[in-house]
């Protein structure tokens, strides 16, 4: 690792020692990064998962559909405004505005990329960073709820306030899961500044197994694989999404806490709903994904972690992280309340808190090399899962056949039509009716029918 | 340091520190008047936030990141947001009513809060007046987390665990208040309510509403079936199954 490659990586030392200029200029960009995003990401969405559903997804407005969340936007902005006469006034309007501002704040301290030079000035791409900067994305997260709740309340009706008590519910229990899998990023690299937990992540260190050198991975999301997957789960509940939108379930709450929005304050709130999932995918490429750094064959390659191009690398793993949300989206059915509750405090939480002190222990062994760290974890989580993959399954009990079933049922059960019931031909067919065998239907054939 | 050209320093207050207490000191007296004086209790608890939100950026400003963040998200996102949750349960009409209970109440409150916080706020200028804050630099010398997580560990390691200890029994405490002992026989599973459902005797579909085929519309009238029975089970069971008598399905001549 050279001297100038290190030098890419900024300090905490490196922020606050920009002109006023570029200060505004980071901040326009991070702020229209949000936008873009959302107007790319709707797009991206639908026609995602329009093509898991084999359906086109919108394709007539520009090229390829690319315009039409803009057209949607338009479309929004001239609607009519509506405000419940039940609504509480003020908070009715100042709760989008709420979700909106907290949701683009966290892009504040993501690092886009290291430090390059803009017009003479060596800055990194990054607006700000704080020696505290993950709590500040947990901050932005727990008052980004507010606009949530607070929609739901101040619409003064039934559906709403459910889904305002659902969200708020919803976000206490899993930000307490997503604070504890930072709490292993926390430990591992040392500091609570996004700059600093991307920097931590690019020195991987050398194993010597059996005498060759094997580079092994920096990325917390392989170091701490249990963390990152608890992270991601906790974050797509935390951003409302598929399979945890309780909050707006269309099924049972119409469309929960937005169901009285209209024109561009629920356009506010669609644009806050896709700015968090871009803003987490961020958050979680940064703390577990390497941040701007290049993935493993492009690193190859001397310049891939300075200059502009690492930004590139982040932008693709905030796309593919967006994807996986999508995907998700696409897949898995909604989740029962109960079912949702019970996964957070009862799976997540007890599997996070036994992976810190697993963590912290091994931490805590200092006169072990990483080989044997490395050892002592992987021989212990092999065994487990060959264990899990080849333990022998109980023998189930042989399934009873449908006829079996049908004769086993106590008298006076509810009617069943006869088990070998074939479908009457249609009367209108009468060249494959005189095909055919008659059908074997004798009224009140099950004796015990009652 | 980023930091240092807006958060508090050793030796003097420095100018984006000024302008930040000034701006966001007023904010944070207004929601706490706010707080006592709004009349809605959602509206109260709005005023709360504001005010901790405030105080978490002194505290951010008084070079004390890691607090502020902390205020901001175990007061602000965590605790408030029960208040809330608990408010909205409890429903949204809850304003207070103004009808004071005792006379004079409110007039002896104020002038107690006043008095109070001038004793408070005198003590504190009395004995803070001409003294130079010192030691800061000192304090976060290894980082400001690094340094609440010595002294937290280390001086005031046995006060932390105590309240660790104190909340964790809280906890508990709750838990069993609001545990409700069910043997394992007692939990249905979803096979046997659906066994249950089908069983003989009982009929699987919803019950029908009542006033189905009915000659009333009284809720005490029950459904008549499509076979021209009535039947018992769309009626409320507190209510007795009778057919109107004739008497009482004429015309009470009110229409004329």
């Amino acid at each position: 690792m050279s001297p100038s490659y290190l030098a890419q990586d900024p300090t905490l030392a490196d922020f606050g020692r920009d002109p006023w200029w570029l200060v505004l200029g980071k901040i326009v960009f991070a702020f229209a990064f949000g936008l873009l995003a959302t107007l790319l990401g709707v797009w991206f969405e639908r026609r995602v998962v329009g093509y898991m559903q084999v359906r086109p997804g919108p394709n007539q407005v520009g090229p390829f559909g690319l315009l039409q969340t803009l057209a949607d936007g338009l479309k929004m902005a001239f609607k009519e405004d509506i405000l419940p006469k039940a609504a509480d006034k003020v908070v009715y309007f100042f709760a989008p505005t709420i979700s909106v501002i907290c949701a683009v704040t966290a892009l504040s301290v993501v690092p886009f990329g290291p430090m390059v030079s803009i017009a003479g000035h060596h800055t990194p791409l990054q607006v700000t960073d704080v020696p505290v900067a993950v709590l500040l994305l947990l901050a932005c997260s727990s008052m980004g709820v507010y606009g949530i709740v607070l929609g739901g309340w101040a619409s003064g009706s039934t559906y709403p306030l459910l889904g305002g008590l659902r969200s708020s519910a919803q976000m206490i229990s899993y930000e307490v899961a997503m604070g504890l899998s930072i709490v292993a990023v926390f430990m591992t690299a040392g500091t609570m500044s996004t700059s600093g937990i991307v920097a931590a992540q690019g020195d991987g260190t050398q194993l010597s197994i059996f005498g060759t050198d094997i580079p092994a991975p920096g990325w917390y999301a392989i170091l701490l694989l249990p963390s990152f997957i608890i992270f991601f789960i906790a974050t797509v509940g935390e951003t409302n999404r598929a399979p945890f939108d309780l909050p707006e379930a269309e099924s049972e709450l119409v469309a929960g806490f937005m169901t009285e929005y209209s024109s561009l304050k629920f356009a506010l709130f669609m644009l806050s709903e896709y700015v968090a999932m871009v803003t987490m995918s961020a958050v979680t490429t940064t703390l577990f994904l390497g941040g701007w750094r290049a993935p493993w064959p492009i690193t190859l390659w001397e310049g891939a972690n300075s200059g502009w191009w690492p930004m590139l690398w982040f932008f693709g793993k905030v796309i593919a992280l967006v994807f996986v949300f999508v995907w998700l989206r696409g897949t898995l059915p909604r989740l029962r309340y109960d079912q949702f509750m019970r996964f957070g405090w009862k799976v997540l939480l007890p599997i996070n808190l036994v992976w810190i002190l697993v963590l912290s222990g091994l931490r805590s062994i200092e006169d072990w090399d990483s080989r044997g760290k490395l050892i002592a974890v992987g021989i212990p989580a092999g065994v487990l899962l060959i264990a899990t993959l080849f333990w022998p399954s109980r023998r189930p009990q042989p399934k009873p056949t449908p006829q079996e079933q049908a004769d086993n049922r106590p008298y006076g059960s509810f009617p069943l039509p006869p088990m070998d019931l074939q479908v009457p031909p249609s009367p209108r067919i009468t060249r494959v009716v005189a095909e055919r065998e008659p059908a074997n239907i004798v009224a009140g054939s099950d004796s015990r029918e009652v | 340091m980023t930091m240092s050209t807006v958060l508090a320093a050793a030796g003097g207050v420095s100018g984006g520190e000024e302008v930040t207490f000034w701006i966001l000191a007023p904010l944070a007296l207004l929601g706490a008047i706010g707080m006592v004086a709004a009349r809605n209790a959602v509206h109260s608890a709005l005023w709360l936030v504001l005010t901790m939100l405030c105080l978490g950026v002194f505290y951010v400003l008084q070079a004390g990141p890691f607090i502020g963040m902390v205020q901001i998200i175990v007061y602000t996102g965590a605790i408030m947001m029960l208040f809330l949750f608990v408010l909205m349960l409890v429903g949204r009409d809850s304003s207070d009513s103004l009808i004071e209970t005792l006379r004079g109440q409110r007039v002896a409150a104020i002038v107690l809060g006043l008095g109070f916080a001038g004793l408070v706020g005198g003590a504190l200028y009395r004995a803070l007046e001409g003294t130079t804050a010192v030691g800061l630099e000192q304090a976060n010398a290894e980082g400001n987390v690094q340094g609440i997580a010595r002294l937290l560990f280390t001086k005031y390691v046995f006060a932390f665990e105590l309240t660790s200890a104190l909340l964790i029994t809280a906890a508990v405490g709750a838990m069993v208040l609001a545990h409700v002992e069910r043997r394992k026989q007692d939990k249905v599973d979803q096979p046997s309510t659906m066994k249950a459902r089908f069983a003989p005797g009982n009929y699987p579909g919803p019950k029908p509403g009542p006033g189905v085929f009915a000659t009333s519309s009284s809720v005490a009238t029950p459904a008549r079936l499509p076979d021209g029975r009535l039947t018992e089970r769309s009626t409320p069971d507190i209510l007795p199954v009778r057919e109107l008598t004739a008497q009482e399905t004429t015309l009470k001549g009110t229409d004329r």
